[in-house]
């Protein structure tokens, strides 16, 4: 029974680290400038984690086919170097190695959240809502008109509740369902969220970030390649929480121009 | 300490009839009995909720017969509306988390041993007891009362998170009526753990019998006694954030909802809450809270593996400093749930490294574990095998841990499956097998019956695979960046993995089918099984000396007196390798290694 076990174990951790390696489930390409800071960070951690895994089922695998069921007469015997060796073993090889892993792994998180957007990159609101996502560019004026949240109306497809009749500024704003990007082009993102909790997460941007009702919160990232990437929803929001998406297209600026030249003239 | 061997008289009488001695009873041992039993039910209920979500995600418009009678608006036909999903998901977690994860491992267990263990006839404060129970039972009744109130159980997950938790039921299906139950079950739950780990405490640091020093303690002691010191810190903070959260719902304060919230086009009226202060107390509970259900499991694996080994471990000191460090660090990593949540950037950085942090004592222990089985005499039965299965799964789920810790990962990770493999293999499963190697090992000590090891053995072996075949896979599609909390799969990027889920599901129906041969072996065995002698493992803690199942005031009148270290085995003797820890008799057996 103990070595069909021991065996049992290792085949077990040897069949998980299968499709790791095979990299059978991956997240999608990387779309951002930052993302790869991300990725190779989650590399390294995969790899220390992967002999740490390893190394610990099976071990643990072998003692027990080795130690178990003994004759009468054998003898306990002590692990060489005792309790000792283990704590060091576990403060150098795992705590020292795993804190290092974090101290680099602060690159990644520093290139999205300690530095300010770039003056150049272009602004875009998005607001989070029961179960939709809406963006607001802030037209040829460049400034977003103010936000009126007691003239949301869904009906008359006023989403932010600008007043465009009394605020000059919003009077070019441009609202859309969708979200469209020029490549290559440092985006700044400005959220907020009209009534729960929701979260923004691309993963073709490594982009995740909450709304957080009552907070103004922003991100910013530069996307590299052309495409249609999905924007999901993943702080659990209501009922339609499944179901909250909405699409990122990433154009040439040209294409962008245009697409935004359409949208203005749907306002 | 005090020495009260010559003076010992049971400070409250044998109870004679059955209200008293089954019901309200003042007796440690029925308490933890009671609260085993409530366990048992509430993870009988999490295990049917996990079937039906499972079998819903992996064919979202197939019929579950029988569902609509539990909910006809919920589930008309026995299909799942996408609001039941969540309430049935939140419902799972609430229920598993406090009722099973708290209750078996800490109370239910920690109830019976802690006071036998340290030698002592009962608990210092019976009646507090006796009410800690009571009031865990009120509190799982009005948590599943939400069940049959009008619009159902909340639809907002077991961590309820504002302002959809506070809004009331404008925020959807069961965020009125059904929430409010819920935070008022887990505020009078967070009383009952308040009252039992008091009289933990007490019962470590002042019922010890004459010898029993701290470090005489078994780790089990140790493992519920922290325990106990995390749950008093941590509820005591959980209780008032869900009374704040019922008031916003009853009294219109606004603890929890900022100002100018739109839903359905309306202005909320409420201004001037955080949102962000809900997430930072409920952490601040939660996180230690996943150490409230593993601690106590580490504790109850150690006695177990070390009496099936046949040694010490390794170190006792060590483990017991670990299982500290661990208990004073789970306060300073909460923030790890909120990276991404919005709080300021560089707390994610602060939280990062105390997080990481606690993977030295983790490992340490791990390690000791692993150590003291080199050269040791392993005795393979249902308890060892499922004490063996711990150390597996502690290991998987811990190293999962290593991504998360790690903000910059966490943006890709965060809200995925993989938080759901992560969480399940480390707290749930892994506490799961600490509960089930309790129940082999000291069932006979409980009911005077062995169980049936067969059966302990099938139940096992399903258990272990089918855990893996489960929750392995959900790193995977975490990985593939499948995000958590949707009740089906609508989109073409999340297709492909479709297959992935219908495999989990069918692993979880099997694996959940072998929890009812446990249920039919713990049945039997009570009734049917073998009669147990008074030391079936061959033991050497106090929980042995006396008879099984042990009378009332656990040692007949006359307190022990302890002589040795709690694991004395291994030692050479003629007729057996073990020394009773109340035993006189002299050892020259090699002592902890320091």
């Amino acid at each position: 029974m103990a070595k069909f076990f021991a065996v049992t174990l290792a085949v077990i951790a040897i069949a998980s680290a299968i499709p790791i390696v095979m990299h059978t489930w991956e997240p999608p390409v990387d779309i951002s400038v930052h993302g790869k800071l991300i990725d190779d960070q989650m590399s390294e951690t995969m790899v220390e984690a992967g002999i740490c895994f390893l190394a610990s089922q099976l071990v643990l695998a072998f003692f027990i086919w080795r130690y178990s069921n003994r004759p009468k007469g054998e003898k306990i015997r002590s692990f060489p170097g005792g309790a000792k060796g283990l704590v060091v073993a576990a403060l150098i090889i795992v705590g020292l190695e795993v804190m290092a892993l974090g101290a680099f792994g602060t690159k990644a998180w520093a290139s999205i959240y300690f530095t300010p957007p770039s003056a150049s990159a272009l602004p875009i609101q998005v607001q989070a809502g029961q179960f939709a996502f809406y963006f607001r560019y802030p037209g040829p004026d460049g400034t977003f008109g103010p936000l009126h949240p007691e003239m949301i109306n869904e009906a008359t497809e006023n989403f932010f509740g600008l007043d465009t009749a009394h605020d000059p500024d919003s009077k070019d704003d441009i609202v859309t369902a969708e979200m469209a990007v020029p490549v290559n082009r440092e985006i700044h993102l400005l959220m907020h969220s009209k009534d729960v909790g929701h979260s923004f997460f691309v993963r073709e941007l490594r982009i995740q970030q909450d709304f957080v009702p009552g907070l103004d919160l922003s991100v910013h990232f530069t996307p590299t390649k052309i495409g249609k990437y999905e924007i999901v929803c993943t702080q659990l929001c209501g009922l339609g929480h499944y179901n909250m998406k909405a699409y990122l297209e990433v154009m040439s600026q040209e294409d962008f121009d245009n697409w935004l030249k359409q949208q203005a003239a749907l306002q | 300490m005090h020495d009260m061997s010559a003076h010992a008289v049971h400070h409250h009488a044998p109870p004679t009839g059955f209200i008293r001695k089954y019901i309200f009873s003042l007796d440690h041992k029925v308490i933890g009995e009671q609260y085993y039993l409530l366990a048992l039910v509430a993870v009988y209920i999490g295990l049917v909720l996990s079937w039906i979500m499972r079998i819903h995600l992996a064919w979202p418009n197939a019929a579950i017969h029988g569902l609509q009678f539990l909910s006809k608006t919920g589930a008309p036909g026995g299909v799942m509306t996408p609001e039941y999903y969540l309430q049935l998901m939140t419902m799972h977690g609430t229920i598993m988390v406090f009722f099973v994860l708290t209750t078996a491992p800490f109370a239910g267990f920690g109830n019976y041993f802690l006071p036998i263990q340290v030698g002592a006839e009962d608990m210092p404060f019976p009646h507090i007891n006796m009410m800690s129970f009571w009031v865990t039972f009120v509190a799982f009744i009005v948590a599943v009362a939400a069940f049959f109130v009008p619009q159902g159980p909340p639809l907002s997950g077991w961590t309820a998170y504002a302002p959809l938790s506070a809004l009331g039921e404008v925020a959807g299906p069961g965020q009125g009526t059904g929430q409010v139950l819920w935070a008022v079950s887990i505020a009078i739950f967070c009383v009952g753990q308040l009252l039992g780990s008091l009289n933990f405490i007490s019962t470590t640091l002042d019922m010890r019998c004459q010898g029993m020093s701290l470090m005489r303690l078994p780790l089990s002691v140790w493992a519920w006694f922290i325990t106990s010191c995390i749950g008093l810190t941590a509820f005591a903070v959980l209780m008032p954030a869900c009374i704040l959260l019922i008031l916003d719902h009853v009294a219109g304060t606004s603890f929890f909802i900022p100002s100018n919230l739109v839903v359905n086009d309306q202005i909320q009226p409420h201004s001037g809450g955080s949102t962000l202060l809900w997430q930072h107390l409920f952490w601040f509970f939660g996180h230690p809270e996943v150490y409230i259900a593993i601690v106590p499991a580490m504790g109850v694996v150690s006695h177990v593996l070390i009496t099936n080994m046949r040694r010490p471990l390794l170190s006792h000191r060590v483990i017991i400093y670990s299982m500290l460090s661990i208990a004073f660090l789970s306060y300073m990593v909460y923030g790890h749930h909120m990276f991404v949540s919005g709080m300021n950037p560089f707390s994610s950085i602060a939280f990062s490294f105390p997080t990481l942090a606690i993977t030295i004592p983790a490992t340490i222990i791990v390690l000791i574990w692993i150590g003291s089985l080199y050269g040791s005499k392993l005795r393979i039965n249902s308890a060892s095998l499922f004490a063996l299965g711990f150390i597996s799964m502690f290991i998987s789920g811990g190293i999962s841990g290593f991504f998360l810790a790690q903000p910059s990962i966490d943006i890709m990770l965060h809200a995925t499956y993989f938080v759901v493999g992560h969480f399940h293999l480390v707290m749930a499963v892994a506490a799961l097998f600490g509960i089930f190697a309790g129940t082999y090992f000291w069932f006979p000590k409980v009911t005077g019956r062995m169980m049936n090891e067969t059966l302990g053995k099938i139940h096992f072996w399903v258990t272990f695979v089918g855990a893996y075949c489960i929750f392995m896979p959900f790193h995977y599609l975490g990985m593939a960046g499948n995000v958590r909390r949707y009740q089906a799969f609508v989109d073409d990027f999340m297709a492909p993995l479709m297959p992935v889920h219908k495999f989990i599901t069918i692993a979880a129906l099997i694996t959940g089918a072998a929890q009812l041969v446990f249920l039919y072996n713990l049945i039997h065995s009570r009734f049917w099984g073998k009669p147990a002698p008074q030391n079936p493992w061959e033991g050497t803690s106090l929980e042995w000396s006396i008879p099984s199942p042990p009378p009332f005031d656990n040692f007949g009148g006359k307190l022990p007196v302890v002589y040795h270290d709690p694991y004395q085995y291994g030692v050479e003797g003629e007729t057996s390798d073990f020394v009773m820890q109340d035993s006189p008799e002299q050892t020259n057996s090699a002592r902890d290694e320091r």
